[in-house]
């Protein structure tokens, strides 16, 4: 690495459109050398589209980029690496079925015809010896945790020479230890004038506890910068929304019962490869309660709900439902009223190119109104079904015909909704429920799951974002390596200790 | 000298590198393209057109090894007008892949019309056996250089894809095209000329067939080998070096029938002559399976997605 300071960077009046939408209008923004600054903001709120600008990725309609004061043309990733300006993307860009060492070596822009890999590594591993954190370089990608797949994304830059990192929510998929390990070398690394950081984040708390200067956007615009130092969270959260956060408490009625609905009996799953990721999860949910499973992704939660929901069978343990073997048969999800929204329900419960009527009526077409003597649909019903629960449920634009795929993630979420709680339910599965959306499509899909939970529903929720468990949960289990590690009941809920457990390291 | 069953064993040995040779470099081929992220079931047009190409070539120059590199370049262009074709937004390798298969051999067929009678001069074969005066060993060791050109095809491919800056670079285009695009990496042409090279491999395979054995030009000579070798490279988990091994346990299949018709043995005939067929189906069942990912398949293939 070399000694240079890292430029100043500034992108002046940028404003992009596509088609009619206008994405970005007049942004100025600033990263000063040595500096870490946070990009804050909704989704949707432009700050993607304004770090690709600054990446090459688009190009600016109008305003222009300055490094050191002196204008500057980018129009590639490429180019932008020229400059010394490289990013980590939320999606990891590593090859998983390559190593470490192999990964660093092909980001570079020449190669070597013939690449002498010891000496390759040789040169790596001098090169981690100056930095804050090290990879082992003959590990497979595959086989590397989350946060260590993070760190190589970010030696990758660095081995690149690169001193502006710009990181798109960087500590999406990290546990909150990982996440203030990672923010914490990249500070000192800043600090040292090593770096300059850019992160685009929505997470209030990592902005307070790490940057220097937080920027927010707010469709499209910029709404106002400032030092951490000198403002409030809640004014932060403020510029962000627009107005004063209108996350009301949710009201939970207490419960009166303790009927258990839903048995999970050493339930034991394998993966795509044959290994058992789920290894013997026994859990009990009873009436009116949200039991929320925390854990990092890839410790079994996505098969456990697979399993849950019909998609994937187990390959041991029982399921009982009121006291009722129970299998994802179509006639028994009907019978127990167990309904599932998985992650991602675009790809994982509808078909992208069938209408919102039709994704709508996926439960029920098959029965009257929909259908004559099981079997001859009528769309008419069809459609007029559709318009009450798209008017009941706010689902936009407020067309049945239109292809799910069309809507927004927000609203193909409301339109699951609308489809899975719109009927009695006595058992409600859900995975990352709000991954993506915005703030008020995220509250409000939280308000409906309290409301069902008030309704006296049993609810398993699965989730990575440890602060929705904390918020949604009565009783907060964490998952690790395939078994339920720990249980707490959620007011008495400690962070740290959550923490420890989702990483493996007992408390 | 009577062997007795121990003929059975060397004809089968000296069967599996004689029918399995074709095999290894259409495997070859396959492997080279599936690394970039494509699958090229026109594999099987390719075959039957450098057959009928280094038949022809042959036929006319006298050298059966311009007829090889002749089959090899009609490979090639077979090969990437297939990834030019998938090049395309929305086009999907698989139907491509029918319609060049269809497309090689009807072609093959058409233009090798009047190549069916005349002989053309044969590829020549290496003599490792002359020491031995056992006829059976003598026949087996009858080794076709091509073979011996197989082998170092795939050590030198192996090397390759772990050792230069385009094996590399074809790697990771095969495993995901996103990250391909980050680096600035040309995607569509690293996979034509990845594809390109695969039919240059498979159109050579084809001469042998036609020019060293069974060495002659008929409409029924490739017998469905092009789309074997797509299960071959998944048995052989997309590695060079177990693409040999496993056309070597093909060829030795496919030989086993009549290996024990030369020594009197001619019941089941027939099913012995199915095995190599019997066995591809038996390696798509047991490696296809939708609840299950393969080990080291690369991400980009349209089959495993």
């Amino acid at each position: 690495m070399t000694d240079r300071v890292p430029p100043d960077l500034q992108a002046q009046g940028i404003t992009k459109r596509f088609g009619p939408l206008v994405a970005l209008k007049d942004v100025n923004f600033r990263l000063r050398s040595g500096q870490f600054h946070a990009l804050l903001g909704e989704n949707g709120a432009g700050k993607s589209t304004l770090v690709k600008c600054i990446m090459g990725y688009y190009h600016p309609d109008e305003g222009q980029i300055l490094l050191d004061q002196q204008h500057v043309t980018i129009r590639s990733p490429r180019d932008a690496q020229a400059f010394g300006i490289g990013m980590v993307y939320q999606q990891f860009t590593l090859i998983s079925n390559m190593t470490v060492l192999e990964n660093l070596v092909i980001s570079r822009a020449k190669l070597n015809p013939i690449i002498n890999w010891q000496q390759e590594e040789a040169h790596l591993i001098q090169f981690m010896e100056k930095m804050p954190f090290k990879v082992s370089l003959s590990a497979r990608v595959s086989s590397l945790a989350a946060g260590e797949k993070q760190k190589v994304e970010i030696l990758k830059q660095l081995a690149l020479q690169n001193r502006i990192l710009i990181l798109d929510e960087p500590t999406s998929v990290l546990t909150p230890q990982e996440a203030d390990e990672m923010l914490g070398h990249l500070r000192a690394m800043t600090l040292a004038q090593q770096l300059s950081v850019l992160i685009i984040t929505h997470k209030l708390r990592e902005v307070a506890a790490f940057a220097d200067e937080v920027t927010v956007l707010r469709k499209g615009q910029f709404v106002g910068s400032g030092k951490v130092s000198e403002l409030k969270v809640s004014q932060m959260a403020e510029m962000m929304v627009g107005s004063e956060i209108t996350a009301k408490p949710k009201q939970r009625t207490p419960r009166s019962t303790s009927v258990p609905k839903l048995v999970l009996q050493d339930i034991r799953i394998k993966d795509d490869l044959g290994v058992e990721v789920v290894r013997g999860v026994h859990l009990t949910i009873h009436e009116g309660e949200i039991v929320g499973v925390a854990g990092v992704s890839g410790n079994g939660q996505r098969e456990l709900v697979e399993v849950l929901g019909g998609q994937r069978p187990a390959t041991a343990g029982t399921i009982r439902v009121q006291d009722h073997l129970y299998q994802p048969t179509r006639k028994k999800i009907v019978r127990h009223k167990m309904v599932c929204l998985p992650e991602e329900p675009l790809q994982n419960t509808c078909v992208g190119h069938m209408t919102v009527a039709e994704n709508l009526a996926f439960r029920n077409f098959d029965s009257a109104p929909h259908a004559m003597g099981g079997w001859l649909i009528s769309r008419p019903a069809l459609r007029r079904s559709a318009y009450g629960l798209i008017e009941r449920y706010n689902i936009k634009p407020p067309y049945p015909d239109t292809p799910i795929r069309s809507l927004s993630g927000g609203n193909v979420q409301r339109a699951v909704l609308a489809r899975e709680l719109s009927a009695d339910v006595e058992i409600l599965i859900v995975a990352n429920p709000c991954f993506g959306l915005d703030f008020l499509a995220m509250e409000e899909i939280r308000q409906q799951i309290v409301a069902v939970r008030n309704r006296g529903t049993a609810v398993l929720l699965v989730s990575e974002d440890l602060d929705e468990i904390l918020e949604l949960a009565d009783r907060t289990v964490v998952m690790f390596n395939g078994q339920l590690v720990y249980e707490t009941t959620s007011p008495a809920a400690d962070l740290a200790v959550i923490g420890r457990h989702m990483t493996g390291h007992m408390a | 000298m009577d062997i007795g069953w121990w003929g059975v064993v060397i004809a089968v040995l000296g069967g599996a590198i004689r029918i399995g040779t074709p095999f290894l470099f259409v495997s070859l081929g396959e492997c080279l393209t599936e690394k970039s992220g494509r699958i090229n079931l026109g594999l099987e047009g390719t075959l039957v057109m450098g057959a009928m190409t280094g038949y022809a070539v042959s036929l006319h120059s006298g050298s059966p090894w311009l007829g090889v590199v002749c089959a090899g370049l009609a490979g090639m262009v077979l090969g990437a007008l297939h990834s030019w074709l998938c090049s395309f937004q929305r086009v999907n390798d698989i139907a491509v892949g029918i319609a060049m298969m269809l497309f090689g051999t009807g072609l093959a067929f058409f233009l090798g019309k009047p190549y069916i009678q005349p002989s053309a001069p044969r590829l020549p074969s290496i003599d490792l056996g002359a020491w031995s005066d056992i006829p059976q060993l003598k026949a087996a060791l009858q080794i076709n250089a091509l073979f011996l050109i197989g082998i170092i095809v795939a050590i030198a491919l192996g090397w390759m894809l772990k050792n230069t800056a385009w094996g590399l670079k074809v790697r990771v285009v095969g495993e995901s095209s996103d990250a391909a695009r980050a680096l600035g990496l040309p995607v569509d042409r690293i996979r034509i000329m990845s594809t390109a090279q695969g039919g240059f491999l498979a159109g050579i395979g084809g001469s042998y067939l036609s020019l060293y054995y069974p060495f002659n030009w008929s409409e029924g000579l490739s017998s469905g080998q092009g789309l074997m070798a797509v299960a071959l490279v998944i048995f052989a988990r997309w590695q060079p070096m177990a693409c040999l091994w496993v056309s070597l346990l093909w060829g030795g299949a496919a030989a086993l029938g009549p290996s024990l018709q030369s020594v009197g043995i001619t019941g089941g005939y027939y099913i012995f002559n199915a095995i190599p067929y019997i066995m591809t189906l038996a390696v798509m069942i047991i490696t296809c399976s939708p609840r299950r990912t393969l080990v080291g398949v690369p991400h980009e293939l349209t089959v495993t997605r």
